[in-house]
């Protein structure tokens, strides 16, 4: 693709800076405030945050698919080493569905309702590749094949208010691995989901994507599903990435308290009898964000230092935080 | 606009296609008997029937003739029944003043006014939905304020007025087309058509956009507001995801979900468009069902009137239960609820 | 179709709307201030009580009054805007054909025009209202029975429903407003209805009833004030359309008497001269008659817009 591929090939993606806004009459919304993350070729991102933390408008930035009033401010988005953050339309358009997919929360929103499941999966089909209606066709039934959808004959002609939740969310799946693209965006996929489909569906994707070495980025507000299915982790607090890591580093040594607070948070790690911890406090208007970290308002460490804006302090390898108060009050290696 | 229609047809319970049809069916038969009782009880009971169904220069003894022929001498149930025959039959009287069977009469004038309605529905389908696409794609741009201003005015204002004003600027002042009348026709069918002539084309071209205009503002909006609602929704930026190209993207994907409350006000607005025809074609004196009904009502033609009125309400009940079809077959949850 | 995420976003990021407003204002004044905030709605509102004081005091205003035989002069028939008569009168927009003073003939046709106009929006609003309200109240099969027959009102078009009252009864005024209140009452009972259906769930509903108030009593002073900002809009559309409705079918013959025309039978009598270029019997009263349809709608939607969120409380 580019040039100076070198190292860069092992990168599918890598976001420098981003930064998304969106203009509204009471002011300016930074939705996505200076991200930066990478996800190497095959591996899986956890992109993990509360709603309004700015995670989904993540992933939609790196498609370009920010509506106004929103738009992408600054930044660079360097898929397999080439920067798409400023492509023109059509450019943007080959790269969508093709090597670049992405999964929606609700399929029963993102499936049309009043077309046929194989119109919708042969255009996506025909869309990049000039190939006829009844080849196109075959590949969809093989898709939905791969994602486990039996009688997939059947299936096709059907309209997507007929399937359940699940098998919905399994054909939109099967969508965004026509092409077999080298990136995958899934945002919440199993969010709207039972559990024990939640489960069927993640270890589905997970098979898939390592079989075809496709890189994910999985974004939830649900710790426990990443710490079984990814490889690194964002976490994101009001537009910013506050802490970034491997799994294993960040889920057992996080340095953020905001991280800390998610990880205690998560039910299955109360015991019995002892009370649920929340996060005081409530997410911040996110027009009226607290001057400097935006976390502190909530935080028990917080000082008059933290008034302003903390930079990205980096702890050992890959492994990053924005807090002047880490947890771990480990060597302070300004990134 | 959409709702109504999901509750025409929500209304009768999911309880299967075919006995919503059968539901329907009754109801519209309902309706028409219900008409055929108005239209007895003004004709008898209010007005005069001597006067209304008997011409006013008939002599004593061509009267008694009538009204025994007439059975006006018997109890009212007879006659109501007698009625109810009569239309079954299709014989509504004779008209006073072309001295035929009335619904013939009515009938001859059919090809004219269903020309002018159907060339009106097609304005505004294929200027209202370009325009409503344009609209709702662009929406602060000029032009899409300008149209949308324009199509206020296209409701507000009476129908009439903007047929004097078309008359007054295009035939009048500018002189491009003529300003009433049929103009020449020639036949296809056995019925003699207009727009198959230029002469005859032109003629329309007046009256049909002044009786579309309703419709196109009002198409036009629904467009807009469909594709206002569509653009920004899930399923849209779903399609964009997979890489669809943009023609694609309106064409198909924001196209098919408008359509349907489109395709339904279009339909329902057939009716309406003919009922309104009663007005351009008095202005353009264009000699259809519409003209006729006015005149008839100002020369007292009854049995006109009578057999005008259940005519329309007919086709009123009838395309009302097409569009209900319609509607049915077009969106595929309805459909598919119904079986279940 | 869902709200889209990303506007979710950003309108959850919104402060929260003032709802409730400071003790000091009192409800009417605030529906003033918020009206204002349309200038086009303002202007409209301006021109229809213009409008309607013409009306009201057209015999006091009027140059001439063009229905007193006496006063006419044949002879000035036809004549121009801006042309002098015979008696030295000045006629601003011309004269039809019988002599009439144009502008005379308008302030006058108004009467006609916005009493039929208003007077059958009023009734019709009552006789709707009630029993749309009725038929939320008492629901059943008085509520599936009254509602069946809205809908199968509204599927004719106004003018059928209007052409066939008149065909079978024949023209006059009364006969004219009893059609447009038949046309009409649908819309009313439809909103009233829904309106009061919404409002029967709520809590102040079930207060009233727990105080055993007769059913009467709950209905018209209770749900009705709460109903009634819906029911004004609805019923200031409605004059408008009554009024263009009134203009059409005057102007097809079938309205007012000749002896009180509206500005529909002015247009209609002028019709014939348009096409002899003295356009302006038709074309001021229609523009007289444009100007009262658009500023009602203008304030109509204004009102629309202003009344909705307080629903919503």
């Amino acid at each position: 693709m580019s040039a100076a591929r070198g190292s860069d090939a092992a990168l599918a993606l890598e976001v420098r800076g981003l930064s998304t806004h969106f203009e509204s009459r009471a002011g300016v919304v930074r939705a996505v405030d200076d991200v930066s993350f990478s996800v190497g070729r095959g591996q899986v991102m956890g992109l993990v945050g509360e709603s309004g933390s700015g995670k989904s408008v993540t992933g939609f930035s790196i498609l370009g698919l920010v509506d106004a009033p929103g738009r992408v401010v600054s930044g660079q988005v360097l898929f397999q080493g080439r920067d798409i953050a400023g492509l023109r339309d059509e450019e943007m358009r080959r790269l969508r569905g093709r090597h670049i997919a992405m999964v929606f929360q609700d399929p029963m929103m993102t499936l049309n309702p009043v077309l046929r499941v194989d119109t919708q999966m042969i255009e996506a089909v025909q869309a990049h590749e000039a190939v006829s209606k009844a080849e196109a066709r075959g590949r969809a039934r093989d898709a939905l094949g791969l994602v486990g959808i039996p009688s997939p004959d059947e299936r096709l002609r059907a309209y997507p208010h007929q399937f359940s939740g699940g098998m919905r969310q399994r054909v939109a799946i099967a969508i965004a691995l026509l092409h077999r693209p080298a990136l995958v965006i899934a945002d919440e996929p199993t969010t709207a989901l039972d559990v024990t489909i939640q489960a069927q569906i993640l270890a589905e994707m997970q098979g898939l994507c390592a079989r075809f070495g496709t890189a994910l980025v999985w974004i939830t507000h649900d710790l426990s599903v990443i710490a079984g299915l990814a490889d690194h982790v964002a976490v994101m607090y009001a537009g910013r990435i506050v802490e970034r890591g491997s799994v294993d580093q960040v889920l057992d040594a996080p340095m953020h308290p905001y991280t800390a607070g998610l990880i205690g948070s998560v039910p299955s790690r109360t015991k019995r009898g002892e009370r649920l911890r929340g996060i005081p406090g409530m997410t911040p208007n996110v027009l009226n964000l607290p001057v400097g970290c935006a976390f502190r308002t909530r935080c028990a460490r917080a000082t008059a230092r933290c008034e302003a804006d903390p930079p990205e302090f980096g702890v050992g390898e890959g492994h990053a935080h924005r807090c002047f108060h880490p947890l771990l009050a480990a060597q302070e290696v300004a990134a | 606009m959409l709702h109504s229609g999901i509750a025409r047809v929500a209304w009768l319970g999911g309880s299967g296609l075919a006995t919503w049809l059968i539901r329907r069916l009754i109801q519209a038969v309902f309706v028409v008997l219900a008409m055929t009782l108005i239209v007895f009880l003004g004709v008898n009971v209010i007005g005069n029937p001597v006067d209304i169904l008997i011409s006013p220069e008939a002599d004593a003894q061509e009267r008694a003739r009538a009204i025994a022929a007439l059975g006006l001498d018997k109890p009212l149930w007879e006659q109501y029944l007698r009625f109810l025959g009569g239309v079954l039959k299709g014989d509504l009287g004779r008209s006073f003043v072309y001295n035929e069977p009335a619904i013939r009469v009515i009938i001859q004038r059919l090809p004219a006014t269903m020309e002018l309605a159907v060339a009106a529905v097609l304005i505004s389908i294929f200027v209202g939905i370009p325009a409503g696409l344009y609209a709702g794609l662009r929406p602060n741009g000029w032009l899409s304020r300008a149209l949308m201003a324009g199509s206020i005015l296209g409701f507000s204002l009476p129908s009439f007025w903007v047929g004097l004003m078309l008359i007054m600027v295009f035939a009048v002042q500018l002189g491009w087309l003529p300003s009433t009348g049929r103009g020449e026709t020639l036949g296809l069918g056995g019925v003699q058509w207009s727009f198959l002539t230029r002469d005859g084309f032109l003629h329309m071209i007046l009256p049909a956009s002044n009786l579309a205009l309703f419709n196109v503002s009002l198409i036009m909006r629904l467009t807009r507001a469909g594709v206002r609602e569509a653009m920004p929704s899930d399923y849209v930026r779903f399609a964009r995801a997979k890489g669809l190209r943009p023609r694609r993207v309106i064409g198909v994907h924001v196209m098919k979900n408008i359509m349907i409350p489109v395709v339904t006000v279009v339909g329902l607005e057939l009716g309406t468009t003919i009922a309104f025809s009663v007005v351009t074609e008095s202005i353009f004196a264009w000699p259809g069902m519409g003209k006729l009904i006015i005149d008839s009502i100002n020369l007292l033609d009854r049995p006109i009137i009578v057999a005008y009125l259940m005519l329309i309400v007919l086709l009123f009940v009838g395309i009302n239960l097409v569009v209900d079809l319609m509607y049915a077959a077009l969106d595929p949850r309805v459909r598919l609820e119904e079986q279940g | 179709m869902s709200a889209p995420p990303l506007n979710a976003i950003v309108e959850k990021a919104l402060p929260a709307p003032e709802i409730v407003a400071p003790r000091e204002e009192s409800p009417a004044r605030r529906l003033a201030i918020e009206f204002a905030q349309n200038p086009m709605a303002v202007v409209g509102l301006v021109v229809m009580l213009l409008i309607l004081l013409v009306a009201l005091v057209a015999p006091l205003i009027a140059p001439q009054n063009p229905y007193d035989l006496a006063v006419l002069d044949i002879m000035d028939g036809r004549l121009p805007p801006g042309s002098v008569g015979g008696e030295g009168t000045r006629f601003v927009i011309g004269t039809d054909d019988q002599g009439r003073d144009m502008l005379s003939g308008i302030m006058y046709g108004l009467r006609i025009s916005l009493f039929v106009g208003a007077g059958s929006a009023l009734i019709a609003g009552i006789i709707g209202s009630s029993l749309g309200l009725a038929a939320a109240y008492a629901g059943g099969r008085f509520e599936s029975a009254v509602m069946r027959l809205v809908d199968l009102q509204l599927s004719f078009p106004s003018i059928l429903v209007a052409l066939i009252i008149l065909a079978v009864l024949g023209k006059g005024i009364g006969n004219v407003m009893l059609a447009l209140v038949m046309v009409e009452w649908a819309y009313y009972a439809r909103t009233a209805r829904g309106s009061a259906i919404a409002e029967r769930r709520r809590e102040y509903i079930e207060a009233a009833e727990c105080l055993a108030l007769s059913r009467a009593r709950v209905v018209f002073r209770h749900l009705l004030p709460n109903c009634l900002p819906p029911l004004i809009v609805v019923g200031t559309f409605q004059m408008a359309r009554a009024i263009a409705l009134e203009a059409t079918l005057s102007f097809l013959g079938l309205g007012v008497p000749v002896t009180e025309p509206s500005l529909g039978l002015l247009i209609a009598n002028g019709y014939q001269y348009m096409l002899s270029g003295k356009y302006w019997i038709s074309f001021y009263p229609g523009i007289a008659l444009l100007i009262t349809i658009v500023s009602i709608n203008l304030v109509g939607d204004q009102l629309r817009d202003v009344l909705n969120p307080r629903l919503k409380r």
